[in-house]
């Protein structure tokens, strides 16, 4: 059925492949992730081939992406966050906004309307937080969840909260960004569906489609806003998250 | 109770969670507006807050909006 709003959502294998028992086939998932890969790669290399001093168009919008971002890790995490986690909190918005914008074409699969995607990056980030906070801080990193100025009478519920807080953080971060494009997604399709639904109900249907079919165009603009957003939003959590590794206790 | 009409009460209790979210969304919004217009100077320096506040706040309503429409598609 095609106005059934989780269709679009459906792996379908286009190279079925197996190996060693696991199920490893080029699905229409997998090839719009590594376009998104490949589209970002190839238009900063195309991009920042020249290397002018005095940019092009293309180069213009990669070094303001460049900037935009650097300004952010800056912002959030300090100079010591840009010269460890700038390429990684890069690559992760690019991506994220590769993927989103290659989801708002007709019939494109978008690859972060997928938990399992979102969650390896939320994941990923999660573990790097741990691992270099206590590469860096030792038995410091614990001062994370021991917030200083508290009463001791209080201090054990609000150490418990923080660990509690501290663990839901991958679960935020994935689903935000998950269940954002998800919804848009579903709520895109809900409404499309209305256009030939009232078009199906005779002349006056007709002039009446025009009102969903408005609201479509207007929620479809919306969509794009939050797939830059939620890129945004991801690789600024990102960047939060990371400085709680740099400078625990700071917060 | 029929399963299929309890089922659509749940996603209507479900999408009231959105409300909240509307609220807190409102909230961030308005006071960033009078914080911006006392001092426009400083305005532009925290739009990173803004949008962060919005995003988590926003982000409460979105996973409502998601029980409700795996209710209605998916279950």
């Amino acid at each position: 059925m095609s106005n059934d709003p989780i269709h679009q959502f459906h792996i379908n294998p286009i190279v079925p492949l197996e190996v060693a028992g696991a199920d490893a086939s080029l699905t229409n998932a997998s090839l719009f992730m590594v376009a998104g890969v490949g589209l970002t790669a190839a238009f900063f290399y195309w991009a920042m081939k020249p290397a002018a001093l005095v940019p092009g168009r293309a180069q213009v919008v990669a070094e303001t992406g460049y900037n935009f971002i650097h300004g952010m890790v800056r912002d959030a995490a300090g100079d010591e966050g840009v010269k460890r986690f700038f390429p990684f909190v890069f690559t992760l918005f690019l991506w994220i906004f590769a993927a989103n914008m290659l989801g708002m074409f007709p019939l494109f699969f978008t690859p972060t309307s997928q938990i399992v995607v979102t969650a390896t990056m939320a994941l990923m980030v999660f573990l790097t937080v741990i691992v270099v906070g206590l590469a860096k801080n030792g038995l410091k990193f614990f001062k994370l969840f021991v917030p200083s100025g508290v009463p001791i009478y209080i201090l054990p519920f609000v150490v418990l909260i923080e660990i509690i807080s501290f663990f839901s953080r991958p679960l935020s971060h994935a689903v935000r960004l998950w269940a954002n494009i998800l919804a848009g997604h579903l709520v895109l399709k809900v409404f499309a569906g209305f256009v030939p639904m009232m078009a199906a109900a005779g002349a006056v249907g007709i002039i009446g489609s025009l009102l969903p079919l408005t609201m479509t165009v207007a929620l479809y603009a919306l969509e794009f806003l939050v797939a830059f957003l939620q890129a945004y939003v991801f690789a600024l959590l990102t960047c939060i998250y990371l400085n709680d590794a740099l400078h625990p206790g700071h917060h | 109770m029929d399963a299929e009409a309890a089922k659509l009460i749940g996603a209507g209790i479900a999408a009231i969670g959105m409300g909240g979210a509307g609220i807190g969304v409102g909230i961030i919004f308005g006071n960033f507006l009078q914080g911006a217009l006392r001092n426009p100077s400083e305005a532009p320096k925290q739009f990173g807050n803004l949008i962060f506040g919005f995003a988590v706040t926003e982000a409460l309503g979105i996973f409502s909006l998601l029980i409700a429409l795996l209710l209605l598609f998916v279950f």
